[in-house]
This record gives C-alpha cells, structure tokens and sequence, in this order.
C-alpha cells in the first residue's frame, strides 16, 4: 500500500547563508503493507521524524519516490482523509482557541456530511478513545497529557484514515498513560484496520504495538526485523539498541 | 544528626489562589543514599525538588522544615542560599536546553559558577573541567565548552551538567527528571554515569523520574508521590517486590505489561540485561 523507494533528503545547515549541507535521509526503501503496522526506531537526530514528514507529504524528497495505493504522496488528493498522523507534542499540535469538539470536526469539514451527522460521530469518536461527551467544550490546556494525545487520536481517525503516521506519539507521556494509549492504538487498529507507521525510541513500546521494525541509524536503514525475529538481528548496531534497554 | 537533608511538614502553595499543592511531607535523605521520587505528571515531584532548592517561582509558598546538615534552610537569607546552591546543593535539569544560556557559549556558564563558588583563574577552571568531561565520556571537551547549547544534543548538555556537578562536589545532588528528554541510548549512558558519579564521591541524591526502570537500577531507597501526597516510601526492593499501596502497585504493574510483552518477543532471554 504504501512503497517507499530510494528517498533521499538533504538540509542546509547554520544560518541562511551557509553553504554547509546535511544528508539526512539515503537511499531509504521499504514498504508497508494494507493493516500493517511499522516502527521506525533511531536515536535523536537520525532521521526518523524527517522520514516521517516526507510521508506525511509535508515535504518533499529531494531523490525518490513515496507511493501510497499507487498515486504520488506529493498529490493532495491521494492523501485527503486517507493518511493522518499524531504528533509528540501535545500542546502545540491542537490549535488553543479550539474546543475539543472543534478540533476533531476539523478533519470532518471537507467531508460532505451534515450537522447532524458530524455531531455523532464527534461522541462516538470520543467515546471509542475513552472518552466522554463532558469533553467537548473543554479548551485544550485543561487537558492532561494523555487525554490530549486521546483527542489527537480521536481527530486521526475522524475520517477513517488507511494509514496513521504516530511520531513520537507516546514518548512524552508518564510510564502508566502510555500502556493506556498503547491498548487504545491495539483497540483502534482493529476497529478500523489501519496501518500504522509508528516512529519512536523505545523499542519496548514498538515490541508491543507493531508487527516489524525498521532500525535507522544516520539516516541510513540499519535492519529491518519482523518482531518474532528482533531476538535474531544481525547488525552490531541493532545489538547495542537491544543490549541498552533498561529493565 | 544522621540525616543529610530532613525536611518536615512541607507545605507548597499557590500564593495567589490560595490552591495546595503539596499539603506536608516529611521524608529524609541518608548520607551517600539515593532517594528516588516517583509519580505521574504533576504529582508535585518538580515543585518539591525546587523547594528543597528554594527555586520556586515568587507566586509559590511554602512553609516547613528543610534541615540540611544541621542547618535550616528556609531560616537562611537569598544570599546565604545562594551560597550553598551548587556548592553544596546542585541540581541537574530536565531539560539540557533551557537550564544553559542559549546566547552564550557552554563554557561561560561554567566558568561563572566555578570561579563564584572557588575563585579558581580560567586556566584552572579549564583545567578541572577537562578532567571531569573526560571523565563523562565527553570527548573534546575544549570544543564543547566552546559550543552554544543548540549545538549539543540533549544528552552531552546532561552529561556537561554531570560533569560540571563532578567539579563542584556537592553533598546532595538534586536531579529533577535528567533521562525523560532523551532517547534509548543516551538514557543508557547518562544513568551509567550516575552511578558513577556516586560511586566516585559518595554524595547523596534525589531522583525524581516517571521511568520505574530506571529508578530501579539507581535508587536506595523509593517514594511515590501521587496528587502532592507522599503514598508509600520504603527501600527499593521491597517497593518493586511487595508495594503496599495499591497506587504502587498500579505504577509497577503498568511497566511490567509492557516489559514482559517485549521478553516474550525477546523469546524470554535475559537480552535486556546487561
């Protein structure tokens, strides 16, 4: 469903003037089947978020080509309401002048369906996250942290997306909320069946939710492991991730 | 006195609005022991590091007891306090970025504190700071002190405050959150450091996390805190054996799911240890 070929991706680097450039992502391919669900694992500044930008369609690859159901990621009307994503930071993903319920008929206006109709599906959409209908005249920062991420999970799936992108969707939440998003992701996958491209640092988090990983390191894909077969890695750098994590 | 640092009955609130937000705690920190506080966001961690700091914020009280080495501290006058921060207390920030001047260079910062608290010339400074970067797996420590903050990674400015709380050689160390910010690898190495940074001087620490797996392997002793009331304290064994309070045991549980998802992934070989 969505293929991945030979992406390459460049930055400039310092001020406006420097003519120093950085090669973030090479020769990146990989595919990503229909219901799948793909971690993408990588220390900071290795790529992984940039990885995860360009198939979201926010920016472009300078080499290579992102096919998602055949079309171009580049073409807006291939990714409408079909992909969405959750971000780390929960702040600042939610406009703060939005409800709750503003926020997740977002999505729904570009959809032809009537008041009515959105109405439902914003309680039903709260409720299949957990939540419930007393949310939705609440303003973003009288949310915690995992009942903020909940309501950007409800605005992924309001248009019944094919694939979400997760950067970092649970890193910044408390050891307790994040097994609780996990189960809520597990439950919603199967509700929906959607992929998931779930991009993190914690491979005890990917381990649970993901069916196989692809560990990048410097921009450049080190393995990539079905989960039943991460015990088996080859490469000395997915060993040292696996040998580093705390128990 | 046997206690480092005992506080008593400390009450924090919100001056303006009058709200609680840690109703009184008393709990004591033994020399060369490691008291590790745990709990969810705002459970009053951050604020109650920053009070035994005296840091807070001018709108935040608080009242109570903090006796650190035979001596009140909230008895002392902003300028004795400022004294016995860093030299004697130091903290260590969660955030590498936002605890250094991000319009100066790294090693301004720590030529300002050293030559406050010692007086030491720059060579000198340079000199010391050398060793203890070394000593933190920093490599080219002169190219480091000559970087501003944004151009380090989040886990080399952690392990620059380690170092520069090497070179201080504080009694307590008070560090509020220092691995959440960073990922796998560096968390790995910042706690490697940790410990060896008290195993080299001896000094006590606080440690205030929501990671339960790292608390473990660092912590003495254990106290979770949940909505500013202390719940349950106790060694660190017997809290990760047998907790007590259903809370604990709750925080205990909710890692174990996930860690023991992963062993079974792992085919239940002891990979993750070391």
């Amino acid at each position: 469903m969505l293929s991945v070929e030979g992406v390459e991706k460049f930055y400039k680097k310092g001020g406006l003037f420097a003519r120093d450039i950085q090669h973030v992502l090479k020769n990146i391919s990989f595919s990503c089947g229909d219901g799948e669900c793909l971690g993408i694992i990588g220390e900071s500044g290795s790529g992984k978020s940039t990885l995860g930008r360009l198939l979201l369609g926010i920016e472009q690859p300078a080499r290579g080509t992102i096919r998602f159901d055949g079309a171009n990621v580049m073409d807006r009307g291939a990714r409408s309401g079909r992909i969405s994503a959750v971000f780390q930071d929960y702040t600042s993903s939610m406009n703060p002048f939005f409800r709750v319920e503003e926020v997740i008929k977002e999505p729904l206006r570009l959809r032809k369906i009537g008041h009515q109709a959105v109405q439902d599906k914003i309680d039903q959409l709260l409720h299949q996250v957990g939540l419930n209908s007393t949310y939705r005249k609440k303003y973003p920062h009288e949310l915690s942290g995992g009942e903020a991420q909940r309501v950007s999970l409800a605005r992924a799936v309001a248009t019944e997306p094919k694939l979400i992108v997760l950067d970092e969707a649970i890193s910044s939440l408390d050891g307790s909320v994040q097994i609780q998003v996990l189960d809520l992701l597990r439950s919603l996958r199967q509700l929906y069946n959607m992929s998931y491209i779930f991009i993190t640092h914690d491979i005890q988090a990917a381990a649970y939710l993901c069916d196989s990983v692809l560990i990048i390191r410097d921009g450049q894909i080190e393995e990539m492991a079905k989960i039943e077969q991460l015990k088996n890695v080859q490469s000395a750098y997915a060993k040292k991730l696996l040998r580093m994590i705390m128990t | 006195m046997s206690h480092l640092l005992e506080v008593s009955n400390l009450k924090i609130w919100d001056g303006g609005t009058g709200d609680v937000i840690v109703p009184g705690s008393s709990f004591h920190v033994k020399p060369g022991s490691c008291l590790a506080i745990v709990g969810e966001s705002g459970s009053g961690k951050s604020v109650t590091c920053k009070a035994i700091m005296r840091l807070n914020k001018a709108g935040i009280r608080q009242s109570g007891d903090l006796v650190f080495k035979g001596e009140n501290l909230s008895r002392l006058t902003e300028r004795e306090m400022r004294k016995k921060r860093g030299k004697q207390l130091c903290m260590i920030m969660q955030n590498g970025m936002r605890a250094f001047d991000p319009s100066c260079v790294v090693g301004v910062h720590l030529q300002e504190t050293l030559r406050r608290h010692f007086g030491w010339s720059k060579d000198e400074i340079t000199f010391q700071m050398k060793i203890a970067m070394g000593s933190v797996m920093l490599k080219n420590p002169l190219e480091v002190m000559n970087k501003y903050p944004h151009q380090l990674s989040g886990g080399m400015l952690q392990r620059v405050m380690i170092a520069l709380a090497i070179v201080l050689e504080p009694d307590l160390i008070v560090a509020d959150e220092p691995t959440t910010a960073l990922d796998t690898i560096s968390q790995f190495e910042v706690v490697d450091q940790f410990m060896q940074l008290r195993e080299r001087m001896g000094c006590s620490m606080i440690f205030v996390s929501h990671d339960l797996a790292v608390v473990r392997k660092i912590s003495d002793e254990v106290m979770v805190m949940k909505d500013g009331v202390i719940v349950e304290q106790g060694t660190s064994q017997a809290i990760f054996a047998d907790a007590k309070h259903e809370y604990t045991r709750y925080l205990v549980s909710t890692k174990q799911s996930l860690h023991q998802h992963f062993k079974r992934v792992m085919g239940g070989s002891g990979v993750a240890e070391r």
